[in-house]
């Protein structure tokens, strides 16, 4: 048993710390840190230096212009990453859609998509899920039929995470209606340019425009754009979905969490002391951190079987739930520890250049509405319920 | 032993219940709550119209007589409705401390007012630095001449906004925590030195931050006996409670409502999705919350208008605490079961959740009043 990082990977750790104390906007981890809204721009800006250092693909081969960082690297990163506030990465384009490209794609596609993903010339997004489609997702009835050299896709899309940003969606479409479910789906590639496609936004109870519903209408899509064989997309579907679960448990997220609401209830004040120092509330904070303490190790333990060569299997649907209950308490607690002033929506404070008088604390505005929109996590990915489904169907042969 | 309503009570939530199916409706209620006013000027003209907003003051000042349980029948269907009319600020909280505390005058002055609804109050009993404990008061009151200067802060006055008259505490004398040396003054809106700073809630209303700067008051404004308010406040504190635990059934009512509707109708792998035995637990979970809160809600009701004792405390923490954690259940399990469709703006079912999770950042939440319990646990 040796639970310590080797001498490269300390060594690696200082790397990442130097990389990120030096090239780290200041005005982009503080809006990370006091969870403001980031814009396209501020993504963008941060891609482009990730790009540049040539960390930005850790999930492909050096020959495409991935770095072979090892599981436990890729584990300090995030680490770090979230303990400076690196913006959280989106993932459709360089960790969803180019494995895909990379493991099923052809050469033309590989030459064309990953140099403009990694150049951040291509914003793609996710056509998955559709409104009769959610856990159901093999139900999926957005149809692509072909005609010549192009499919004529008709259907709607929905959830897609920030669509509104997009000039690209990869999306699964039903391109045989005679067979099993699974097996008549095609993973297609489509320019979000296309005449036919309508973005619509979607506002979440926050108040936010995060997700969108995107509309095909006698969308062409060239046959080159179709990603492996006609019918065989659910493959290559399911082997997107491990790279979407994996880090969906958010360790390093609530760690960051974690921080920043004892830092927040060492700021308010109960009976005339910090809310910190206040028996019921601290022993909430006490639980929830050694739960984290417990599942940061599960974490760990996962990434040590990876790194001896293990393929990670159902454990990371376990720690899914887990990571998210958790990071859904830290919000949960933060929202309290804000008492009254949950309750109002200043919507103004959101702005980090906002140069008024906060109306309480200065990161109080963001926490109600981050409480609600957190309660997302138990629900994509694979909600919850349906992750328990694999663990006991998986581990337990239930 | 009956827990149901009477026929005039029945008659009085079945008013309630029309008026606020005849006029509110999902769309409009965002349009009430995006209009500059917060809410719906008409809806709150009918609610003075039917004697509504007159239910809980005395027969001789205009009122109805009505006691907490009539109160709580009009807060339930509020609670159904989504309502945004600051009704518990107006006419539980600003009008019954002036019905409670006021003298002959203060009351011929303001209740006629406030019971048909012409007249608008709210309440400032909250500071930035009392989490929820209401003797937790820095705002200061120095005597002047015959009168008083208010200085201070008073914090999330719900229906501040709109209010013609502000009911707040201060303090003539004592340390900040203490009961002793709170007063309550009657402050006019339109008071030299008074700002207020509003802002939307996070659940559809309005309210507002007030700023008290010297803002000078005659002694017609003390309510009450000078620096005695603690109790009162304390008092009517406990009735706001039970009619906030009614409007949480109501809204809680719904909620489970919409939820099992969605079950029922989704379909996934070809089946209702009310078919899996992991929603259907959940199902029974929420119900079971559900009439737990109702059972407190009655209670509450119960002891609402009974002379202040640590019975009546322990009952008021007990379903606060109820609603508080029966509220976060039924708003956090029914976005779950709902999945991303529970999580957007243009279906209901999202209003009602965060309506349920801001009741209990309103007079105290679970964990506040779980330790005022705990409290009065050790005293009996």
């Amino acid at each position: 048993m040796n639970m310590n990082y080797t001498a490269e990977e300390l060594a690696f750790r200082d790397e990442v710390r130097a990389f990120l104390d030096k090239k780290l906007p200041a005005d982009i981890a503080a809006k990370v840190k006091g969870f403001r809204r980031l814009s396209k721009e501020d993504h963008q800006r941060w891609q482009k230096i990730l790009s540049e250092q040539g960390w930005y693909a850790t999930h492909w081969p050096e020959e495409y212009g991935g770095v072979k960082w090892t599981p436990v690297q890729k584990h300090i990163w995030d680490e770090e990453s979230c303990r400076y506030g690196v913006p959280r990465s989106i993932p459709f384009g360089v960790n969803m859609v180019a494995p895909v490209i990379i493991k099923f794609g052809n050469e033309e596609q590989k030459q064309r998509y990953l140099p403009r993903i990694l150049s951040g010339e291509d914003w793609w997004c996710q056509g998955y899920s559709e409104p009769g489609a959610g856990s159901d997702l093999a139900s999926l009835k957005t149809r692509a039929v072909r005609e010549g050299d192009h499919y004529i896709v008709n259907g709607q899309k929905t959830w897609t995470t920030l669509g509104q940003h997009a000039n690209m969606i990869f999306c699964l479409v039903r391109t045989n209606t005679e067979v099993k479910a699974q097996e008549g789906i095609s993973f297609l590639l489509i320019d979000m340019n296309t005449p036919g496609i309508t973005v619509r936004p979607i506002i979440t109870l926050d108040g936010e425009h995060e997700v969108n519903e995107v509309f095909f209408e006698d969308v062409k899509v060239p046959v080159e754009n179709l990603v492996g064989e006609e019918d065989k997309g659910w493959t290559y579907a399911k082997y997107l979905l491990t790279y979407e679960r994996t880090g969906l448990a958010g360790i390093g997220l609530s760690k960051a969490a974690l921080q920043h609401l004892k830092e927040l209830a060492s700021r308010r004040l109960k009976n005339g002391k910090p809310l910190i120092e206040d028996t019921a509330f601290s022993q909430r904070i006490a639980k929830v951190e050694i739960d984290l303490m417990a599942a940061a190790i599960s974490n760990l333990r996962i990434i040590a079987s990876v790194e001896g060569g293990g393929v990670p299997g159902a454990e990371s649907s376990m720690l899914k739930v887990r990571g998210t209950e958790i990071r859904q308490s830290i919000n949960d607690l933060a929202r309290r520890a804000i008492g009254p002033y949950a309750i109002p929506f200043v919507e103004e404070e959101l702005d980090l250049d906002y140069d008024g008088d906060y109306l309480s604390d200065e990161n109080a505005a963001p926490l109600a509405a981050q409480y609600f929109n957190n309660r997302k996590l138990s629900i994509f990915g694979g909600s919850n319920e349906i992750q328990k489904n694999i663990v006991s169907k998986m581990i337990l042969g239930l | 032993m009956d827990f149901r309503l009477n026929e005039e009570q029945q008659m009085l939530q079945d008013t309630v219940a029309r008026l606020v199916r005849g006029e509110y409706s999902f769309e409009k209620r965002l349009e009430f709550s995006e209009s500059d006013l917060g809410f719906s000027e008409h809806f709150w003209k009918q609610l003075g119209e039917l004697g509504l907003t007159a239910v809980p003051f005395p027969e001789e000042l205009g009122g109805f007589g009505g006691t907490g349980v009539e109160v709580q029948s009009v807060m339930t269907e509020l609670g159904r409705g989504l309502c945004i009319e600051p009704y518990l600020q107006s006419v539980v909280l600003g009008g019954g401390l002036i019905s409670q505390a006021g003298n002959d005058q203060q009351k011929e002055q303001w209740l006629g007012g406030i019971a048909s609804g012409e007249t608008r109050a709210a309440v400032g009993l909250q500071e930035p630095q009392s989490f929820y404990d209401l003797n937790n008061v820095e705002t200061r009151a120095e005597k002047s001449g015959d009168g008083y200067v208010l200085n201070g802060r008073k914090s999330v006055v719900i229906g501040g906004h709109c209010a013609d008259v502000l009911v707040v505490s201060a303090r003539i004398g004592g340390d900040t925590q203490d009961a002793d040396g709170i007063s309550l003054f009657l402050v006019r809106a339109d008071a030299e030195g008074l700002e207020r700073r509003t802002y939307p809630t996070i659940d559809g209303a309005k309210g507002c931050d007030l700023f008290l700067n010297n803002v000078t008051v005659g002694a017609d404004a003390l309510l009450g006996a000078e620096g005695k308010a603690a109790e009162v406040i304390e008092y009517q504190a406990g009735r706001a409670i039970a009619a906030l635990c009614g409007e949480a059934v109501g809204v809680m009512e719904v909620a489970c409502d919409l939820t099992l509707e969605y079950l029922k109708q989704r379909k996934q792998f070809g089946v209702p999705i009310g078919r899996f035995q992991v929603l259907q637990h959940r199902m029974v979970d929420m119900m079971s919350e559900l009439e737990q809160a109702r059972s407190m809600a009655i209670l509450a009701a119960s002891v609402a208008d009974e002379p202040q004792s640590d019975e009546r405390r322990r009952i008021l923490a007990a379903a606060k605490n109820v609603i508080g954690r029966s509220g976060q259940f039924i708003s956090e399990q029914g976005i779950q079961s709902h999945g991303g469709i529970g999580m957007t703006w243009e279906y209901n079912f999202a209003h009602y959740a965060k309506r349920l999770i801001m009741i209990n950042h309103q007079l105290g939440d679970d964990d506040f009043h779980l330790e005022r319990y705990a409290t009065l646990l050790q005293a009996s």
